[in-house]
C-alpha cells in the first residue's frame, strides 16, 4: 500500500518524456518548455499548451562544455544537455520568465543550438518587493498572452483564464493539503514522495495531476508508514530533484517534513486571489509567492517565512544544500544559517554538483543526525 | 622587443586623472567632516539621482573599489578570508568579497578606517547588485538601503512600461532619499547631473572611437585607468569637463600619429574585466608588438554609443546636443533611464548574440587582428554568455584565445600559464 500511493507521480517523473509524447499524441496540442517556477503556467494551459519544466537528468555530460562556462551552476548545465543530446525534441517552444543569470543562458543557447517554431523571454521583475512590479508584469503577462495567441492561432478568452486559474489553484490547494499530512508526528509521505509529486505537477496536464491528488488524498489518511520517522529535517536551498541523495537521507533515521524548493513547497505556496483583471491577478501571484533568493531584497521576505515552515512542520534540524556556484543561494545561506541556528535549529550545508558523493554525503549527514542522539548535558 | 614603427609620449593629462581619482575617495572618507553626505552602490546606479540631495554629496561605487583592493594583493587576500569566514562562498563576485571584506575589517583601500555610507543606493541587472548591498547594509548596521530594478531587456526591447517601470522606482527613491538624509531634494542639480552624465558617457564613446585610428593612440591597459572616472563620478561636471580634456588630447594624438605603444605591429581586443593583480600581462603583450585597442568591457561599460547615418559606431548625441531641454524630474529621470538602457556593456544580459555581433562589429571598425577572451571566475555577470560569444567569433573566423582567471581573487590566477597560452594566441597571430 505504502508504494502504490505515490506511484503515479513517481511513474509521472521517471517516464516524463513519454508522458509529454503521449499528451501530445492524444490531444494534438502543443508543449512548451519553460525555464524556471516563475512561468507564469497559467497563461500557456489557458492557450491550450501544455507547460513542461526543464530539469536535468543528473547525469555527468560535456555536451556543454562549449556554451557554458564552468563556472556556473551544474543545473543549467544539466538541463542544457538534455535539449542538445534531443532528451526535449517533443518540445514547440521554450519560454523563460527572467531568473538568475545561470539558467538565462542554458536558455539562450538552447534558443541558438536547438531548433524549435517559437521562444519567449518574459521579463519577469527581480524587483518583485516594489509595488511598481504589479503593474509592470501585469503589462509584460499581455504581452506574453499576445505572443501565444499568434503562436497557437488561438484567443485566449476570460473563460479559458478562468479555467486555467481554476485548476492551477485547485492543485495547489490539494497539495498543500497533502503536506498537511507531513506534520503529523509520523509523516505519511517521505521527502522523496513529496518531492516527486510537486516536480510531476511540474511536467503533467493539471487536470490529470488534480485526479491523482483527489485519489491520493482520500487515501492518504489511512496509510501508515512502517518507516520511522527519525529526526524531523528541513531541506533547503538550490533546486533539488535529486533523487539519490533523498533516498539516501531517508534511508538514515531521519524524515524530510518540509523544504523550501522550486522543486517542493516554492512552487506551490499560494494561489491566483480571482479578480477581474485575470492578468493583473495572475501578475500578482507570482509577484507574492515565496521568493526565489534572486528576488528577494531589499528585505529578506524568505527568512520568516523559513522559520514559519520550521515551525509548522516541527523541524529539528535543517540541511541546507547549495548547487555549486549558485549565487543567489551562496548569498542567502550565510543569513538562512544565522537566523535558524539563533532559533535553535541546527544546520548541516552541503554543495551539490550534477551527481553528489552519496557515500561521502552518508557519512556527514550520519554524524549531522548522531548530534540530535547526544545528551543535552553529560554531566 | 620589436622596433619602434611610431613616435610615442605619455598622456599630458595623466596627472590630472590620478588626482581626480584620489580626490573622489578622499572626498567620499571625508564627507561627513564638513556635513556631508555619502552613500555606496554600484558603479551602473542611477548616481545623478542622489545629486539632487546638494553639492555636499559624495559617493563610493562597489566594483571599482574592489578593483582597487585587487590591486593590493596581500589586502585582496585579507579581505576575501574576512568575507569567507563569515560563511561567503569564495566562486561569489570578487569585488563584492573585496568590498565586504573592508567593511568586515574596517579598513579603507586608501588608508583608515572603513567610512560608513549614510545610505546605500544601487541597480540590480546581474544577479548579484542587489544581495551586495543587501548583505553591506546588514554588515553596516542595517543601514538605509534601495535599489532600483532595471532588467527590463535589452535596449531594442524597449517600451514606455519598461522606462515607467524604473521612472517610477526611481521617483520612489528620490522620496525615500528625502526621507532617511531629512534633506529637500533639488530637480535643477538632478537635472544638471543628467546632462552631465550624458556628456560623460558620451565623451568616452568619442575617445574609444578615435582608437578605431592606426596607430592607436590609447592602449587598454592606460584606458584602465581613464575610463574608471566615468565609473565614479558620471554624473559630475569634473568628470565630464576632464573627459573633454581627454577627448581633445586623444585627437589631437590622432593627428599627429603619436602611438600608444611604437611598435604597434598586430592589435587585438579582450572582453570582460582584467586580472588587475597582473595587468603586466598587457605590457607583456607589447613586447611582441601587441596591442590592446580596448574592450567592449572597456568601451561599452561606460561609453553610450549609438550607429551613425554611414551605419558605425560613434559616441551618441547627448540630449543637451539634439536640443532638448530637461524641465522636470520626471522627464529628467526618463532620459536618464532611456540612456541607461542603451549602454552596450548590459545588452549580453538577455542574449548573448547581441554582445557577439558588437564584438564583431569592433573587430571591423576598429582594425583587431585577433581576440583574447578573460573567462572571468570574478564576475559571473560580465562572464554571462561568454562561450557563446568565442563560438560566435570563430564562426565569424576571427582569431581568438581565451584564458581563465579571476578580476579580483589573485588566487585564482596563474601567471605563468597565462603567459604560456598567450605566446600560443602570439604565434597563431604571427607576433612571436
Amino acid at each position: 500500500m505504502e508504494q502504490r500511493l505515490f506511484e503515479k507521480f513517481h511513474e509521472w517523473y521517471e517516464n516524463r518524456h513519454q508522458y509529454a509524447k503521449e499528451w501530445k499524441e492524444r490531444t494534438g496540442g502543443k508543449v512548451l518548455g519553460y525555464f524556471c517556477t516563475y512561468a507564469p503556467e497559467e497563461i500557456i494551459y489557458a492557450a491550450g499548451v501544455l507547460p513542461v519544466r526543464i530539469l536535468g537528468s543528473h547525469e555527468a555530460q560535456s555536451f556543454t562544455e562549449p556554451h557554458i562556462f564552468a563556472m556556473f551552476c551544474p543545473l543549467c548545465r544539466d538541463c542544457l544537455a538534455q535539449g542538445l543530446q534531443g532528451r526535449y525534441d517533443y518540445l514547440n517552444g521554450i519560454m523563460i520568465a527572467q531568473c538568475c543569470l545561470h539558467m538565462r543562458q542554458a536558455f539562450t543557447s538552447w534558443q541558438k543550438h536547438i531548433p524549435q517554431e517559437y521562444s519567449y523571454y518574459l521579463y519577469m521583475p527581480h524587483g518583485i518587493q516594489t509595488p511598481r512590479a504589479y503593474p509592470y508584469l501585469r503589462g509584460e503577462l499581455e504581452d506574453f498572452k499576445k505572443s501565444l495567441e499568434e503562436w497557437t492561432g488561438k484567443k485566449i478568452t476570460n473563460q479559458d483564464l478562468d479555467h486555467a486559474i481554476a485548476v492551477y489553484n485547485e492543485n495547489r490547494r490539494l497539495m498543500k493539503q497533502v503536506y498537511d499530512f507531513r506534520k503529523a508526528k509520523n509523516p505519511k509521505l517521505t521527502g522523496l514522495e513529496a518531492m516527486e509529486m510537486v516536480v510531476s505537477s511540474q511536467m503533467t496536464d493539471k487536470e490529470e495531476h488534480n485526479q491523482a491528488l483527489k485519489k491520493l488524498l482520500k487515501e492518504l489518511p489511512g496509510r501508515k508508514l512502517s518507516r520511522k520517522t527519525g529526526t524531523r529535517l528541513m531541506v533547503l536551498g538550490s533546486e533539488d530533484d535529486d533523487v539519490e541523495f533523498l533516498k539516501m537521507v531517508e534511508s538514515l533515521d531521519a524524515t524530510f517534513v518540509i523544504e523550501d524548493h522550486c522543486t517542493g513547497s516554492r512552487y506551490f505556496w499560494n494561489e491566483v486571489i480571482p479578480q477581474e483583471d485575470r492578468l493583473g491577478a495572475i501578475a500578482a501571484r507570482y509577484i507574492d509567492r515565496p521568493a526565489c533568493p534572486s528576488k528577494d531584497w531589499p528585505k529578506r521576505t524568505r527568512l520568516p517565512h523559513i522559520l514559519k515552515l520550521a515551525k509548522d512542520y516541527n523541524v529539528e534540524g535543517t540541511i541546507l544544500i547549495q548547487q555549486k556556484f549558485c549565487d543567489p543561494h551562496e548569498l542567502d545561506i550565510p543569513a538562512i544559517r544565522s537566523s535558524l541556528e539563533t532559533n535553535g535549529i541546527p544546520t548541516y550545508f552541503l554543495e551539490f554538483d550534477v551527481t553528489v558523493p552519496v557515500g561521502q554525503f552518508k557519512t556527514r549527514v550520519e554524524a549531522f543526525l548522531e548530534t540530535f542522539q547526544l545528551p543535552t548535558d553529560l554531566f | 622587443m620589436t622596433e619602434n614603427k611610431y613616435k610615442t609620449k605619455p598622456l599630458d593629462c595623466w596627472n590630472e586623472a590620478k588626482q581626480l581619482r584620489k580626490d573622489y575617495y578622499d572626498n567620499f572618507a571625508r564627507a561627513q567632516e564638513k556635513g556631508g553626505i555619502r552613500w555606496a552602490g554600484g558603479a551602473w546606479s542611477f548616481s545623478a539621482v542622489p545629486a539632487g540631495l546638494g553639492d555636499d554629496v559624495y559617493s563610493l561605487t562597489g566594483e571599482p573599489y574592489g578593483a582597487t583592493v585587487a590591486f593590493n594583493k596581500e589586502f585582496a587576500e585579507k579581505c576575501h578570508e574576512a568575507a569567507e569566514a563569515k560563511g561567503y562562498a569564495r566562486d561569489l563576485c570578487a569585488y563584492m568579497r573585496n568590498y565586504w571584506g573592508s567593511i568586515i575589517l574596517n579598513k579603507y583601500a586608501w588608508g583608515g578606517e572603513w567610512p560608513k555610507p549614510d545610505f546605500l543606493w544601487t541597480t540590480h541587472i546581474c544577479c548579484s547588485h542587489a544581495k551586495w548591498y543587501q548583505v553591506a547594509s546588514e554588515l553596516e548596521g542595517n543601514i538605509p538601503y534601495f535599489c532600483v530594478d532595471v532588467s527590463v531587456g535589452p535596449y531594442n526591447e524597449r517600451s514606455e512600461r519598461k522606462l515607467n517601470y524604473m521612472v517610477s522606482q526611481m521617483m520612489d527613491g528620490i522620496e525615500w532619499m528625502e526621507k532617511v538624509t531629512g534633506r529637500k531634494y533639488d530637480d535643477e542639480k538632478l537635472i544638471q547631473a543628467v546632462y552631465n552624465e550624458c556628456r560623460t558617457t558620451s565623451l568616452w564613446a568619442e575617445i574609444c572611437t578615435l582608437n578605431k585610428t592606426i596607430p592607436t593612440p590609447l592602449d587598454e591597459k592606460t584606458m584602465y585607468s581613464l575610463y574608471v572616472l566615468g565609473t565614479l563620478m558620471k554624473h559630475r561636471k569634473e568628470c565630464a569637463d576632464f573627459y573633454e580634456k581627454l577627448r581633445d588630447e586623444v585627437k589631437d594624438r590622432v593627428a599627429n600619429k603619436i602611438a600608444a605603444v611604437g611598435n604597434e605591429k598586430f592589435r587585438v581586443m579582450t572582453d570582460t574585466q582584467p586580472p588587475w593583480a597582473f595587468l603586466e600581462l598587457w605590457r607583456y603583450l607589447q613586447n611582441y608588438g601587441v596591442v590592446s585597442i580596448g574592450s567592449l568591457y572597456t568601451f561599452g561599460l561606460i561609453g553610450i554609443f549609438e550607429v551613425k547615418e554611414d551605419g558605425i559606431w560613434g559616441p551618441r548625441t547627448p540630449p543637451q546636443e539634439q536640443g532638448i531641454e530637461i524641465e522636470s524630474r520626471e522627464q529628467a529621470l526618463k532620459i536618464l533611464a532611456e540612456w541607461t538602457l542603451s549602454r552596450p556593456e548590459w545588452q549580453h544580459f538577455y542574449s548573448p548574440e547581441l554582445k557577439s555581433d558588437m564584438m564583431k562589429r569592433i573587430v571591423k571598425e576598429w582594425h583587431v587582428d585577433g581576440v583574447m577572451l578573460h573567462y572571468n571566475r570574478g564576475c559571473e555577470g560580465l562572464s554571462m554568455g561568454i562561450a557563446e560569444n568565442k563560438l560566435a567569433l570563430k564562426e565569424a573566423g576571427i582569431p581568438i584565445m581565451h584564458f581563465e582567471g579571476n578580476m579580483g581573487d589573485e588566487r585564482e590566477f596563474d601567471l605563468e600559464r597565462t603567459k604560456v597560452e598567450i605566446d600560443a594566441f602570439l604565434e597563431i597571430l604571427g607576433a612571436k
